[in-house]
Order: C-alpha cells, then sequence, then structure tokens
C-alpha cells in the first residue's frame, strides 16, 4: 500500500508519460536484452569460425586496412539489429515470459564473452 | 616535448573516451543499483530519472566511439605489415610484438582478446540505455529486467577494463607511434 502510494506520489509530477509506461508491456524490453544476447554471442561465434576458416576470414575482410575484424564485427552488429528489430516486432504489445528472455540472454552472453578469449577459440 | 599523431590519437582513444566510460560505468551501476531495485522506496525524481538516462545515452556515444577509433584509425597502423626483410620494426607494433618470444602473448592473447571483447560493450550499454529510456522508473517493476541490464552494464564495464587493460599493456610493449609530431613544449636545459 505505502508502496503504490509513493509510486503514485511520483508519478504525480509526471502524469501523461509515466501512467502510459506503467502499462507497457515488457515484450520490448525482453526483445532487447535478448537481442544484445545473441549479438554479444554472434560476435563471440563470428570470431572464432573466421579464425578457423581462412576462406570467412577473407570474405569478412570488408575493409582492408583492418583486417577481418571489420567484417566480424559489422557481422554480428547486423546479426544483433536484426535479432532486435524482429523481437520488437513481434512482441511489441505483448507479455513474454521474461525469466526465460533474460536466462537465455545471460547464458548468450556469457558464451559469447568466453568465445571471445583465444584460448577458448583455439581449443574448440 | 613532443607528441605524433598516431601517439595522440592513441591517448584519444584509451585514456580519453576509453577512461571516461570507465568512470561513467560506475555510476551507472551504483545509480541502477541503488535507486531502481524492486520496492524501492525512496522516490525517484522526473530529474534524476532525466539525467540517468541522458547519462546512458552520452556512455552508449562513448562506447561507439571508442571502438570504432580503435578498429578503424588505431588498429590498422597496430597490424600494418612491414616490408620484407626489414629488422627496425618500431613502427610496425605487431610485427615487432611477434618477433619476440617474450613478447608474442601480448598479441596472440591481449591484442585478439581486446579486439573482439571490446564490441561487446556498445552493444551492451545501447540495450541498456534504450530500455532505461522506455521503462525509466517502472524499471522497479521489473525487477528480471532491471538485473539483465544490471549484468549488461557490469559485463560492458568488465570488457571496457580487458581492453583497456590489454590496451594500455601493448602500447607499453610497442607503442603504436609514427605521422607528424607536433611539439608540445620547447624544453631547456634544466
Amino acid at each position: 500500500m505505502a508502496i503504490n502510494a509513493m509510486a503514485s506520489k511520483t508519478m504525480a509530477s509526471k502524469p501523461e508519460s509515466s501512467v502510459s509506461v506503467m502499462m507497457m508491456p515488457n515484450g520490448p524490453g525482453a526483445a532487447a536484452v535478448l537481442a544484445a544476447g545473441i549479438g554479444c554471442f554472434a560476435m563471440g561465434v563470428v570470431a572464432v569460425v573466421a579464425d578457423k576458416v581462412p576462406a570467412l576470414a577473407r570474405t569478412l575482410n570488408f575493409y582492408k586496412p583492418t583486417g577481418p575484424l571489420s567484417g566480424v564485427s559489422s557481422t554480428a552488429i547486423v546479426v544483433w539489429l536484426a535479432a532486435w528489430a524482429v523481437l520488437h516486432y513481434y512482441w511489441q504489445r505483448r507479455n513474454v515470459d521474461l525469466g526465460r528472455a533474460v536466462t537465455a540472454a545471460l547464458v548468450l552472453l556469457g558464451v559469447g564473452v568466453l568465445l571471445t578469449f583465444p584460448p577458448i577459440g583455439d581449443f574448440l | 616535448m613532443e607528441m605524433t599523431t598516431r601517439g595522440l590519437w592513441t591517448l584519444v582513444h584509451g585514456m580519453g573516451f576509453g577512461a571516461l566510460y570507465l568512470l561513467a560505468c560506475s555510476f551507472a551501476i551504483v545509480e541502477l543499483y541503488r535507486r531502481y531495485k524492486p520496492y524501492s522506496l525512496q522516490p525517484i525524481s522526473v530529474e534524476d530519472e532525466t539525467f540517468l538516462g541522458r547519462w546512458l545515452v552520452v556512455m552508449a556515444v562513448v562506447a561507439w566511439i571508442t571502438v570504432l577509433t580503435g578498429a578503424y584509425v588505431i588498429y590498422p597502423w597496430y597490424r600494418a605489415v612491414p616490408p620484407a626483410g626489414m629488422a627496425a620494426l618500431n613502427a610496425f607494433p605487431q610485427a615487432l610484438l611477434k618477433s619476440n618470444q617474450n613478447t608474442i602473448e601480448w598479441h596472440a592473447i591481449g591484442m585478439e582478446w581486446k579486439e573482439h571483447i571490446a564490441w561487446i560493450t556498445p552493444i551492451s550499454i545501447t540495450m541498456a540505455a534504450a530500455v532505461f529510456l522506455r521503462y525509466r522508473r517502472c524499471l522497479t517493476n521489473y525487477p528480471q529486467l532491471r538485473a539483465a541490464v544490471l549484468i549488461f552494464v557490469f559485463t560492458s564495464f568488465a570488457s571496457a577494463g580487458v581492453a583497456g587493460f590489454f590496451g594500455a599493456e601493448l602500447n607499453k610493449h610497442a607503442p603504436v607511434e609514427g605521422g607528424e609530431t607536433t611539439k608540445l613544449m620547447h624544453g631547456g636545459e634544466r
């Protein structure tokens, strides 16, 4: 009760926008978080695969002075933004299972970070 | 006292944007943790909310500038290939590191890790800024979403820390130098 009263009190200073945000579904937030996880995972996977497959590394050489890193990072960014756009499109007005989306995002983030560590990439 | 163009770019990238990001990150983590915890009894003012929103956007811009200057301005100088048979490798940091068994791992692990993990930072902080701008104080009603944002911001901090540490060490063992020299001070004998 006290918490609700506090929320109403603080919201009173900016009525319209705050009330509309209160009614927002969690889908857009879940989409952003999961897409970021996918983007970080893509960074790790593309980096490892480009390191293992010279033909792919050559293909990803978008900007010669930077080398394959230009293609690896650009690909990860495109995957991230595409995933965000698609998930947002489907979830923008929905309430989704936030727990599952967040867990998946954190697992993808963790694996993505680990894959960027060269000894792990070399081990695979 | 003088500085080369490449040295100046390295300074702007690392000590300028990189260090600024790390400093900014600590405030964002504390603020998100302290003020937006579930069922917080502390009222959040519109000013606080607006300030943190702008702060996160500026952090995202700083993170993107840092990785883009690193990858597209400094990294090409780092990985430049020396002409065949060249013995003086000072202008070719990657080749210089790889030429010595005692420094080769600074490239094989340090730079290889830094060049990839650094991209986790702008992706994570852009997401955090977008989610915060959408939910603002309502983040207190979504504890899982807030936890995810906090973990991503912390990971962006750790990633930037790894990149910053290796950047500093790499620049110590094989500095990126060259280009025009600017005299900062005309020293005399002391």
